[in-house]
């Protein structure tokens, strides 16, 4: 456990764990913008932590630099304890085989031009993975996981298929190569919400069935407290507060994630007295300032109502409120 | 009273709208009729291909000339502006029917300056002087909540953020005072902090000037707590409209029942099985006969696959639905029944 970090949990029970993790991108005129600034979690096997945030507060960067996609200038990503960050080219294609990734847009995410039997197998083509009939077999499994036949899909292309079969074909071509994490980067903000319930469910189904770790982005907190065990919420490339789902909502301690929960369109007429109350007090104030030039102390002081002297001079370390629930913030709500 | 003052605001009639495709008629819009008062919110809702965009900009004439064939009628008022050609529509548009759509930048001009795409509009409809129509224009943009107004109007469109540029857009409809909004998916491309504040600033531009709207959306949620009434749209037709607390209380349709089922709750315990609708909509240019929903609904039986269900009353005012085996009735439970018996 690090003093920076109190939600990280023991180093060799993680299947991936990241400390300090820092991107930066240069911008015009020498500047540069504050991507993600010093984040830090874990995640165990078998488990899955989503990553919660708005537009610009560095979740998918996140997962990019995981994944190495993107090359932090600083920080440290183990996976089943190797130091990615400083793994040569090679070393890295051979463990990124246990780590996959899925993206929100579906149908750019395949190539046009394939097959669907061709996309699918191409990381075990790739790989050298067995001969054409061995390849054959694990294609044929892999979309019979995520509910396709391959006898009437295999020879059709991207464009024969809705968002959401597209979706279910990338699964596929993630799960080919059995990996232990799957990265999923807001894999249903695209599709209608009848839609985005049958992959959330094959999501779960899949995780059981595979014993996968999940990593989950998405700017939709009731969808992520749906799929998650644990939840880090991010503000502008930090995080502002890890707990387990069930007490994220429960008992939420940062004003950002109050705000995110109150503003959550509920598909019910009467919020009550309670809700409205909620919303009056937490409700966010204007919008997410530039990472370009992020807040001096805590980076949500703009926009908080709870906002004193205090948080625009100092940076709020994460500390530990309960079990497994920390927060970065020096006056966190601590009613229910 | 004169006729235009006693006639519902608008009243769509018999609407349809299909497109010709080189795999056949597309009917996106397929026999819509509605009514909405002066003043009242309407809240169009509906998955991806339902039809709801395509029905908003029906009512607004914005539909291309060729390749469309158009049925039914338009009623703004009591004048019929379905038939009204380029010029008449635009003394209509602006001034008595304004819109607002998903995506503030295409909408707005990259090029120009924010104060003259607002007072351009002014001008052009109220005839307002240069002089006059800068002063409203930063008066407007201060009532959507704009800070700093007089700075804002000399900025360009990508000096501002998405929810700026929506508020600016609902300054620009707002400017002419219009009857009649048109908000489709006004917030979709917004973060949901943001999301929250530009639905409120439109329920009280809504209420304080009187004003009707109808909020186009996929997402049951930005309607429940923001209109007064709710049709929701499948495959080209309203399959359910009620007012909007019957809807969500009282839900007839199986559609809607299924679609509010999908969504995730925050309130549920985590790992909650979701609901899901097998299957997708139908492919438009070959609807299946009889109820469209048929062929994902759980309440479905031959009757559904064979007969169109006419839209018909439930009993409580102002609530239609079209299904032969609705939700909360004897009929329905029995068909659930039988085809969970047949399943197993």
């Amino acid at each position: 456990m690090t003093a920076t970090a109190p939600h990280l949990r023991a180093a060799d029970a993680a299947l991936l764990r990241v400390e300090d993790l820092v991107v930066e991108f240069r911008a015009a005129g020498r500047r540069r913008v504050h991507a993600v600034s010093g984040v830090s979690f874990d995640v165990l096997p078998g488990e899955t932590l989503g990553i919660v945030g708005e537009s610009g507060c560095g979740k998918s960067t996140t997962a990019r630099a995981v994944m190495r996609v993107t090359r932090p200038a600083s920080g440290s990503v183990r996976f089943r304890g190797a130091e990615l960050t400083r793994l040569s080219e090679r070393g890295l294609r051979r463990i990124r085989t246990s780590m996959q990734m899925i993206f929100q847009d579906p149908v750019s995410s395949l190539n046009p031009r394939r097959r669907v039997r061709d996309i699918v197998a191409e990381p075990l083509v790739v790989w050298g993975r067995g001969d054409a009939a061995a390849r054959e077999a694990k294609v044929r499994e892999a979309l019979a996981a995520v509910g396709l036949d391959y006898d009437v899909v295999g020879d059709r292309y991207p464009h024969q298929f809705s968002g959401g079969q597209c979706q279910r074909i990338s699964i596929a071509r993630a799960l080919v190569l059995e990996p232990e994490l799957l990265v999923c980067d807001e894999p249903v903000s695209a599709l209608d919400v009848s839609v985005q319930a049958q992959i959330l469910n094959l999501l779960e189904d899949l995780k059981e069935r595979y014993g996968l770790t999940l990593v989950f982005i998405s700017h939709d907190l009731a969808v992520v407290k749906n799929v998650c065990d644990r939840v880090a919420v991010m503000y502008l490339g930090k995080v502002v507060e890890v707990a387990p789902a069930d007490a994220l909502y429960r008992a939420s301690a940062h004003p950002y994630t109050r705000a995110l929960l109150s503003s959550i369109p509920d598909p019910d007429p009467d919020p009550g007295p309670d809700a409205a109350a909620r919303d009056a007090e937490y409700g966010p104030r204007g919008e997410s300032p530039s990472p370009l030039d992020p807040p001096s102390g805590c980076r949500y002081r703009t926009r908080c109502p709870l906002a004193q002297d205090k948080c625009a001079r100092e940076v709020p370390e994460p500390r530990q409120l309960d079990d497994g629930h920390t927060v970065a913030c020096h006056f966190p709500i601590t009613t229910s | 009273m004169t006729a235009a003052e006693e006639s519902p605001l608008l009243r769509v009639t018999d609407l349809t709208t299909h497109f010709r495709t080189d795999r056949g008629l597309m009917r996106a819009v397929d026999g819509v009729s509605f009514t909405l008062e002066r003043g009242r919110t309407l809240g169009v809702v509906g998955e991806s291909g339902s039809g709801k965009t395509v029905l908003s900009r029906s009512v607004m004439g914005l539909l291309p000339r060729g390749d469309v064939v158009r049925g039914g009628t338009v009623q703004y008022a009591g004048e019929d502006i379905s038939a009204l050609d380029e010029d008449g529509l635009r003394r209509l548009w602006g001034r008595e029917i304004a819109m607002v759509f998903q995506d503030p930048m295409t909408s707005l001009n990259p090029v120009v300056r924010i104060g003259r795409q607002i007072t351009e509009h002014l001008r052009l409809h109220t005839g307002a002087s240069r002089a006059d129509a800068r002063a409203k224009a930063a008066a407007l943009l201060k009532s959507v909540g704009i800070p700093e107004p007089e700075r804002r109007l000399r900025e360009y469109p990508h000096q501002l953020s998405g929810g700026m540029r929506q508020r600016v857009m609902i300054a620009v409809a707002l400017a002419t005072g219009p009857r009649l909004l048109l908000a489709d998916e006004p917030t979709t491309a917004l973060d949901v902090t943001v999301q929250a504040q530009i639905l409120d600033l439109l329920r009280a531009q809504q209420r304080q000037r009187d004003m009707a709207m109808i909020l186009v959306t996929h997402d049951l949620g930005v309607v429940a707590g923001r209109t007064d009434e709710v049709a929701v749209m499948y495959a080209g037709r309203v399959v359910e409209r009620a007012p909007t607390r019957t809807l969500f209380t009282n839900m007839r349709m199986p559609y809607t029942e299924a679609l509010v089922r999908s969504i995730p709750r925050i309130a549920d315990p985590g790992h909650t099985r979701l609901a899901a609708i097998p299957g997708r909509p139908p492919d438009m240019t070959r609807p299946p006969a009889g109820c469209r929903f048929a062929p994902r609904c759980a309440y479905a039986r031959d009757k559904c696959r064979a007969e169109q269900p006419p839209l018909r009353e439930s009993g409580e005012p102002g609530h239609t639905f079209a299904c032969w085996y609705p939700v909360g009735t004897p009929e329905g439970a029995a068909a659930l029944e039988r085809n969970r018996k047949e399943a197993s």
